[in-house]
């Protein structure tokens, strides 16, 4: 050892870049293998998005790599078994698309309604999506519904915009940022990144959440709030705001509708619908400048937007028809009127003092700490303006905000904060990355009746869209879900990610109608996907009278041996991420910056394990033989030879130029965003550290919603149909629209009478603050406490039981629980306790903590395993001591008078309502076993995995681990051959 | 004399562990390697680990402090470990100041870990040798490493950049500019250690708004007064009253 230092042995030895797969973060790496197997993985610093760092996960691939739970062979139940029961035969990959070939053109040919596709944390939604359009399959949804698809619609229906991959707080020149609710599952080593810089640079970091965990521990100040009552903290700070005129009038008149007139005509069709001095007969999905202002000069209406002209933002007016109207920012301060901050004192447990408090430094940092830079930019009416102005306040937050069935509202009313602040697309502020901003809501819509779904057609519309109109709902003539899953139905009318917690719950029921085959892939929906994840497990294996299954046939793709695959008819393995092909694309989800469009590839640096196949390829492989059109060219024969083939020739319509990936396209790769396909693509992205990034003019970088250089610039590249400004909704015209349908004061379409008083009072044009569905439905008496998770950072769901490393970190849950509970329910710190919804009870092991608001019990989510899943022994403290809080946590709600079977979720968005459910806690009985409850009968390998590793130890050296594993000791000569000397 | 060492940064370490298996996936195939796990899919995993993350809380609610606080050899100064060594495995050495182990050499005996009073050593319970971190002493001077990669891996990887990595003899170093001019701390400087190891203390933002800045002359508010005028007063007043 004395004679280091030592050069690494360079023979054997190569560097790849791709792209990491460790969580949706998407961040470049670097990868050194050596000999065959990866010896290290680090941050690319040549990628913008993590700029060489690398999270716990990601500096964790190899364990995933060689994850025992790994699958390697398709599988089908064998014949004469039960589902569930783990008898698998390994057949050949000819003979599974054989099966499916079969099943799914039946399907297809009679009822394509009968096929359902619901997808995990995939990336390759713009793939998936067309598959299941061209299938012609209503039923067809990512995550996003059980994720936070509350943040995506509350925010793109205010500001055309989100928190997410699409926009985020500009920290670089933020000085003052608030994170609300936990926020540490997305974007997470950007986040950490910029959270240090604006550390340094001496940003005030104020975080609101009701547990004191990651983020939050290195805040300024930490508030602490009660779960699910966010909104009336923004609303009483909108209050506070608009009582003291602390808010960006400029702002407000020229970039929002605040000062345009809505007609408030009673029991009129055109009620709470703003006034129009000139309706076109097609308006399209922009808001055509054709409101109505109050001028305070002439004191007379006029037309928005008149030269000169300053209206009122406050007041009540009469037109010469004798029409009542009012400014939609007047709607606003009268509904704020009441939310005082002694009133959101009582509902969130924060003192009125520290409200107002906060709501004066945001004001007054907004106001008096302006940033101007000297950039000229032109706006969408025309002006020239000299410099960019920036209001430096700025705000996150993520799930959660959105995990609530009031999460909506809270997140229209954040964005309403924000803009009131005068902070969007601004420095210092929030800021929209490419595609965004779209319009308020983008053109997209779902199709709307079941004219849209025929046999060997494609489905006619978009699987999921974006509806600004009753008419845009998806559903029959009686105004009931087409969706198997009720997205797009009155029941959660603007449900733009679908609602796949309630899939599996409508197919074993038969409501709205039975289905044949459910494909799932990477979605663990018999464990920490799923509420209700007990009941979810029975449906699953369920039959009805004739001794059939309720869902037929069930096929799983994933990669690993989750809880969900033993549920499977049949199996298809996936790849790894270091095995596969992927395109991080403008048509799904990209990784832009601020600055300009930015996409990514990940490109194989190891052979796919076994008879694994990339589960791109399996699409393109049925659509191909199943001949859907995008799939086939007009002779019938194939026309993507594989995925890679599909990502280079693809494009939106013929000739468009437009495809997956936007970097080096044209004939030899000299054309960025759009140009014809370059059949060198993927080469020229390998010798690029595998991403694109196209920066916008500066002048094209701030105030894109109206700023007219960009939207010239983002329609000529087909980000959007329409150059128009996209003003702020502060006031929902849309919801409203839908309110006036459930009032019966339209002749359009009308919700059924069940709905009529949910549609009513949830289509608010305006945010206001309500007890989560769940608790107005529990007895909050014998079920007072909220009950939350987190995603811990070390692990990215369910993912990383199986990871040798990560699960050192988190080996078991516990359920941390304020020392004051214990002292009144008579149990200690470590006490095995019971935690009780009305829906279930689990039993766990407790801690104490002072980090978290008294009223809330959380424990970190997915830690707790199923007995024998994941390539763990069944001793493995995941699945002993380890919990699911998902079985206290149901997917419907109670009955009551909207329905017997209405989910548990956003009666707006039908975002899951993870963070609504109330429990009590008491200590387990001193002769109860210690073991967590409930448990799973132990599932066994399934064939083509690899035995369970027993062997006590496991040495991780690269080169020589392949060769060294089964054998009881690393010798010293495998050490000393594969070590640096 | 060169002494390396790192300086952690508390006032923005988030506790991500992106340190500690960072770490270990560079040295398990490197010249310190392997670092073995123990039941690693089975019951109570545990494994060899160079860098660890504690996480704890501090004071009560609501005023509580919850901490992340990543550990590993401080590489002293005056390092306990090496004289109770008897075979003189564990050293220290002259050109950089690193504490390292000489497994050829060591016995596991574990008198360094009783010893160590930050218990910062790791016995590899298979192999019965000591570990701990090398400061990835096969990357800093590796030349075949781009010049920049040539820092320790958890320095690397780490999200916050609270990892700092330097000379802290070089008081031009960035690592002594940070120590000096952030309140950077030893552990436990009464054990008469000295680790070379520092951390850098949570810091505070806070605003502080003045009354005035409540009220002032530009309140959009004032735009919304109505200009209309009022109406006639209904009394008679001194207008109508007087006729000089």
């Amino acid at each position: 050892m004395k004679t280091i230092p030592i050069v690494n042995k360079t023979e054997g030895v190569e560097v790849k870049t791709t792209t990491c797969y460790m969580c949706a973060c998407r961040c470049g790496i670097k990868v050194t293998i050596k000999d065959g197997e990866v010896r290290y993985i680090q941050g690319n610093p040549d990628h913008p998005l993590n700029k060489g760092v690398l999270c716990a996960k990601g500096a964790s691939g190899i364990m995933k790599q060689y994850s025992p739970a790994r699958l390697t062979k398709p599988l089908l139940r064998k014949a004469g078994t039960e589902r569930g029961a783990g008898e698998f035969e390994e057949i050949s990959w000819d003979k599974a698309f054989g099966i499916m070939e079969e099943r799914l053109g039946k399907l297809r040919a009679e009822d394509p309604k009968k096929f359902a596709l619901f997808t995990g944390r995939d990336q390759m939604q713009a793939l998936t999506g067309m598959f299941a359009k061209q299938f012609g399959t209503p039923n067809y949804a990512a995550h996003g519904g059980f994720c936070s698809v509350n943040m995506a619609a509350g925010m793109i229906y205010t500001i055309g915009g989100s928190f997410w991959e699409f926009g985020g707080p500009d920290l670089e020149r933020s000085k003052l940022f608030f994170m609300i609710g936990t926020a540490e599952d997305h974007h997470s080593n950007p986040m950490k990144i910029e959270l240090s810089h604006f550390k340094r640079n001496g940003g005030r970091f104020v975080a609101i959440n009701p547990v004191r965990t990651g983020y939050a521990a290195i805040a300024d100040e930490w508030v602490p709030i009660k779960p699910g009552t966010d909104g009336a903290f923004l609303l009483a700070v909108i209050h506070e705001l608009i009582k003291l005129g602390l808010y960006d009038r400029d702002f407000l008149v020229n970039y929002t509708n605040s000062a345009e007139l809505v007609d408030l005509t009673p029991d009129s069709h055109e009620e709470g619908m703003f006034l129009r001095y000139e309706v076109p007969e097609e308006e399209g999905c922009f808001d055509p400048q054709n409101k109505l202002w109050w001028d305070r000069d002439l004191d007379i209406p006029i037309s928005m937007r008149t030269e000169g002209v300053d209206p009122y933002l406050t007041g009540e007016f009469t037109l010469e028809d004798g029409t009542p109207c009012k400014p939609a920012f007047q709607l606003l301060k009268e509904r704020v009127e009441d939310y005082t901050p002694e009133w959101a004192a009582g509902v969130t447990g924060i003192p009125a003092e520290t409200i107002r408090r906060l709501a004066h430094e945001m004001g007054i940092v907004a106001r008096d700490q302006k940033i101007e830079l000297p950039i000229q930019w032109t706006d969408a009416w025309g002006k020239d303006h000299d410099s960019v102005i920036g209001n430096p306040v700025s705000f996150h937050s993520m799930r959660g905000l959105a995990a609530h069935s009031n999460g909506f509202h809270t997140i229209r009313a954040l964005s309403i904060l924000m803009t009131l602040l005068g902070t969007i697309d601004r420095p210092g502020g929030f800021r929209h990355k490419a595609p965004f901003p779209r319009p308020i809501p983008p053109c997209p819509k779902p199709p709307n009746g079941w004219d849209a779904v025929k046999p060997n057609t494609p489905l006619d519309g978009m699987p999921l869209g974006w509806p600004s109109d009753p008419d845009h709902l998806f559903v029959d003539d009686d105004g009931e879900a087409i969706r198997l899953d009720k997205g797009f139905s009155w029941e959660y009318p603007l449900s733009v990610h679908g609602l796949m917690h309630n899939a599996i719950t409508n197919a074993w029921r038969g409501d709205p109608y039975p289905i044949d085959t459910l494909m799932m892939f990477m979605a663990n929906m018999a464990w920490n996907s799923s509420m209700n994840t007990t009941e979810v497990r029975k449906m699953l294996v369920d039959k009805d009278d004739d001794g059939e299954y309720k869902i037929p046939f069930i096929i799983v793709a994933d990669a690993y041996h989750s809880e969900t695959v033993d549920f499977g008819d049949l199996i298809l393995p996936d790849t790894s991420y270091l095995e596969r092909h992927d395109a991080m694309s403008v048509l799904d989800r990209p990784i832009s910056e601020y600055d300009g469009l930015v996409d990514s590839v990940r490109i194989p640096v190891l052979p796919p394990k076994g008879d694994c196949k990339p589960f791109q390829d399996v699409i393109v492989e049925i659509g191909t033989r199943l001949k859907l059109p995008s799939f086939i060219n007009e002779d019938g024969s194939r026309k993507f030879k594989d995925y890679c083939d599909l990502v280079v020739n693809f494009e939106t319509a013929p000739g468009s130029g437009i495809g997956f990936l936007a970097g080096w396209r044209g004939k030899s790769g000299e054309k960025s965003l759009k140009g014809e396909p370059n059949p060198n693509q993927w080469e020229m992205y390998e010798k690029n550290n595998c991403v694109f990034q196209h920066k916008l003019p500066k002048s094209f970088q701030y105030m894109r919603n109206w700023n007219r250089g960009y939207l010239h610039w983002a329609q000529e590249h087909n980000m959007i149909r329409y150059d128009e400004p996209i003003n702020i909704h502060i006031y929902s015209e849309i919801l409203q629209k839908f309110r006036l349908a459930a009032q019966g004061k339209t002749n359009g379409r009308q919700p059924p009478d069940r709905l009529r008083k949910r549609v009513e009072t949830y289509f608010d044009p305006l945010p206001f603050h309500y007890e989560p569905l769940e608790s107005q439905l529990t007895n909050t008496q014998k079920y007072p406490l909220n009950a939350i998770t987190q995603r811990p950072m070390a692990m990215y769901h369910s993912w990383d039981s199986q990871n040798a490393w990560l699960r050192q970190i988190h080996t078991h849950n516990y359920l941390y629980v304020s020392p004051i509970l214990g002292r009144q329910n008579g149990f200690k710190d470590g006490d095995w306790v019971w935690i009780e919804s009305m829906h279930g009870k689990v039993r766990c092991m407790c801690r104490f903590s002072e980090s978290l608001e008294p009223g809330t019990v959380w424990t970190w989510n997915a830690i707790g395993k199923a007995s024998g899943s994941w390539g763990l022994d069944p001793k493995a403290n995941e699945a002993n001591k380890g919990f699911l809080l998902n079985h206290v946590i149901s997917e419907e709600l109670p009955a009551h008078d909207a329905g017997e079977h209405i989910s548990n979720s956003d009666p707006v968005t039908g975002q899951a309502g993870w963070y609504d459910v109330r429990v009590r806690v008491y200590k387990a009985e001193d002769n109860e076993p210690e073991v967590t409850s409930p448990q799973f009968k132990t599932v066994d390998p399934l064939p083509g995995m690899e035995p369970q590793r027993k062997n006590k130890w496991q040495a991780f050296f690269a080169g020589n681990f392949r060769k060294t594993m089964g054998k009881k000791r690393i010798s010293e000569k495998h050490v000393k051959k594969g070590g640096s000397k | 004399m060169t002494q390396l060492a790192l300086v952690i940064d508390l006032n923005v370490c988030v506790g991500c562990h992106a340190c500690v298996t960072s770490c270990k996936q560079w040295n398990t195939s490197g010249l310190a390697g392997p670092m073995v796990d123990q039941n690693a899919y089975g019951e109570d995993p545990t494994g060899t680990f160079f860098n660890r993350v504690q996480s704890f809380e501090i004071g009560t609610y609501p005023q509580t402090e919850t901490v992340h606080f990543p550990k590993s050899c401080l590489h002293c100064e005056e390092p306990p470990c090496v004289p109770v060594c008897p075979t003189g495995a564990s050293y220290k050495r002259e050109q950089d100041g690193i504490v390292l182990v000489d497994y050829d050499k060591c016995i596991g005996c574990a008198y360094c870990s009783w010893a160590c009073p930050y218990g910062a050593r790791e016995m590899d319970a298979q192999q019965r040798v000591m570990k701990k971190c090398t400061l990835c002493v096969d990357r800093i001077y590796d030349e075949a490493l781009p010049e920049d990669e040539r820092k320790p891996a958890c320095v690397m990887s780490c999200p916050t950049s609270a990892r700092l990595f330097g000379d802290v003899h070089d008081e031009n170093s960035d690592v002594s500019k940070a120590i000096r001019e952030r309140a950077g701390y030893q552990l436990m400087p009464e054990w008469g250690t000295k680790p070379a190891n520092h951390y850098l203390p949570r810091r505070k933002t806070e605003i502080t708004i003045h009354p005035d800045e409540l009220e002032r002359a530009d309140n959009p508010l004032s735009k919304e007064e109505r200009k209309q005028h009022n109406a006639p007063s209904t009394g008679p007043s001194l207008d109508d009253m007087t006729s000089w």
